[in-house]
């Protein structure tokens, strides 16, 4: 095989995971409370500029500043359902949608407003790892890893807690539940912190590959939701076949025809998967 | 509801003067009014589908395709605008039918109705940066101008192209009224309530769905086209993808959906307001005033879901009804 074409095979494959890490935290909260946050990708670069912020302005130890990004995506993702979704919980579902539109140019006039339209990025070149022939970046290597540690950690989240028996039980009847005495306001809040939370994981990854400015959520938003209705939306494993899926058909068509046209391939497959399956690859 | 229709008379008077004024006023209100105007068109059109739930966030897809059609058949056959028009609007309606077609046939609704249109929008946007020879790509593109020319649409005067575009809007206004009066929009009303049982009790729903698609695409592609036209210049992110798309889904709600004139109001507070807003903070804060606006936006969404007109109307011709007395949602 060409050894360019397994290079961009290897490069989707790192892609789909910081994908998978995006889609994860969107799909908790819908799966749970039943709200597409479309600002979610606005959160991420919220945290992508705190961490750059501390790092860079603030100079910041990096792992520091990761982590107090990671909890400031959590606080933001807590508030967003407090002062956003929580008033008009009773409405229809697409307010809430539109809802958190709103909050996406809040957050995108804000950032530009604290930190103009410039590109900033941290200033870190890692290393690019060659094996055999084939380059791959050092720190999409990591933000593989870390997505899949951060998958694997909701999951056992999920599936060994109390808490996160609580969430699971929700997203499975809404109605019964509260009657079974469960408190959903804080099954909620803490659904929306978690995914606000990883969120941030995602920015601490992204803000090591790629250059943040206020409309970065522009780009990889639309390609998160694309991934989360893919693979139905609230099913999280569906969201993570889903991610490795387009990842490789942006990796994989980036190889043979120009950027954006591997992109407009992997929109119009999905366009064309929704209307065959409208429930996504694993919905029922 | 005698009242409330004299009411509505007394408002038209103002509203009359309001849309004459601009022809004696100031080439920089002029500017303002030829873009209110557009822009009211394209928010109806989006509010025809949008008031019966049918949410789209690609109508940049439809501005993008009436936007470039005309220029690039300009600038590269020199077709003039007047067809190129129209074949904008066929191709976005066609567009708008391949999607919509499966998407009714699949009862694609609510949140994966709005994500497949945002897809859409996406594609358009990312084809014409793709097609960087022809569109050239991000940095956008001007129609070859020819100086004042009926033939090819180019009216540098400002109060000329403001009596077209008003023309535009009217079209827009008449569209609603059309809808409004006529059996479709009961069909969609009961579409939009239930879909399964419009379906028992007889309504076609996937023939008033794709009329109404069609409908309210071929006017945002008429939107998209006046607005290279007046602006001359082309970008794939002003004419389409997220940005655009969420900012027509925003301005017509803000304004009101379920009422004629609310997407009009819509355009002309979101207009003036980032307008007063930018001349109050200056360039010393860039985005100031979008942050204001998104804000803003999130305060209407949860406080006003009807916007000014749906509000106003309510508070000013039910004024003695109780509001207990009203039907919860």
């Amino acid at each position: 095989m060409d050894i360019y074409l397994l290079e961009a095979i290897i490069n989707g494959l790192l892609l789909g995971g910081v994908l998978a890490l995006l889609s994860l935290g969107l799909n908790l909260i819908f799966g749970v409370i039943d709200v597409v946050w479309i600002c979610y990708a606005e959160v991420v670069m919220a945290a992508m500029y705190a961490v750059f912020w501390l790092y860079s302005a603030l100079g910041w130890p990096l792992l520091v500043a990761c982590a107090v990004g990671i909890a400031f995506a959590t606080v933001l993702g807590l508030l967003v359902h407090v002062v956003v979704i929580e008033p008009i919980l009773g409405s229809a579902p697409i307010n809430q949608l539109l809802a958190t539109g709103g909050l996406l140019f809040f957050l995108q006039s804000l950032a530009t407003l604290l930190f103009g339209t410039d590109f900033r990025n941290l200033g870190i070149r890692l290393p690019v790892l060659e094996f055999g022939g084939i380059y791959v970046s050092f720190s999409r290597l990591i933000a593989f890893g870390v997505a899949l540690v951060g998958a694997v950690g909701l999951y056992l989240f999920l599936a060994r807690t109390y808490l996160g028996t609580a969430i699971r039980a929700i997203a499975q009847d809404r109605e019964v539940m509260g009657l079974m005495g469960a408190n959903e306001r804080r099954i909620y809040i803490l659904t929306s912190a978690i995914g606000g939370g990883l969120a941030g994981l995602a920015a601490c990854l992204l803000v090591l590959q790629y250059d943040v400015h206020p409309f970065i959520g522009l780009t990889f938003g639309p390609i998160t939701f694309m991934v989360c209705v893919l693979g139905g939306l609230g099913n999280m494993i569906g969201g993570f076949i889903a991610a490795f899926i387009i990842s490789q058909i942006i990796a994989v068509g980036g190889y043979y025809f120009p950027v954006e046209a591997a992109e407009v391939l992997a929109f119009v497959f999905f366009i064309v998967m929704i209307l065959i399956r409208p429930q996504g690859i694993l919905g029922k | 509801m005698s009242g409330a229709r004299g009411l509505r008379f007394l408002l038209y008077l103002p509203l009359a003067a309001a849309v004459a004024a601009p022809f004696f006023m100031s080439d920089y209100f002029q500017h303002l009014a030829v873009q209110i105007a557009i822009w009211s068109l394209v928010y109806t059109a989006w509010a025809l589908m949008g008031r019966f739930r049918l949410t789209s966030l690609g109508h940049g897809a439809f501005l993008g395709v009436g936007a470039y059609v005309p220029t690039l058949l300009w600038n590269n056959f020199g077709v003039t605008p007047w067809l190129g028009i129209p074949l904008a609007m066929a191709l976005s309606v066609a567009l708008a039918l391949i999607v919509g077609y499966p998407c009714s046939r699949q009862k694609v609704v609510g949140h994966y109705f709005a994500l497949v249109t945002l897809a859409l929008g996406q594609v358009v946007m990312l084809v014409i940066v793709a097609a960087r020879e022809v569109t050239g790509g991000s940095l956008g593109m001007t129609p070859r101008a020819v100086g004042r020319s009926w033939y090819a649409l180019q009216l540098p005067n400002k109060a000329e192209f403001y009596a077209v575009a008003l023309v535009a809007w009217l079209i827009g206004l008449a569209a609603w009224r059309f809808v409004e009066r006529g059996m479709i929009r009961l069909a969609l009303e009961s579409i939009a309530e239930d879909e399964d049982a419009a379906e028992a009790a007889g309504v076609d729903v996937l023939r008033e769905k794709l009329k109404i698609t069609a409908l309210s695409t071929g006017l945002t592609a008429l939107g998209g086209a006046l607005y290279a036209q007046y602006l001359m210049y082309l970008s794939p992110d002003a004419m389409s993808g997220v940005g655009i798309s969420l900012e027509i889904v925003f301005a017509a709600i803000a304004g009101g959906m379920y009422n004629m004139l609310g997407p009009t109001v819509g355009a002309a507070f979101t207009i003036l307001l980032t307008e007063g807003l930018r001349v109050l903070f200056g360039t010393h804060f860039i985005g100031a005033a979008n942050t204001i606006y998104g804000a803003l936006l999130v305060v209407f969404i949860i406080f006003m879901p009807r916007g000014i007109v749906g509000t106003a109307e309510r508070l000013l011709l039910q004024p003695r009804q109780p509001v207990a007395a009203q039907p919860a949602e």
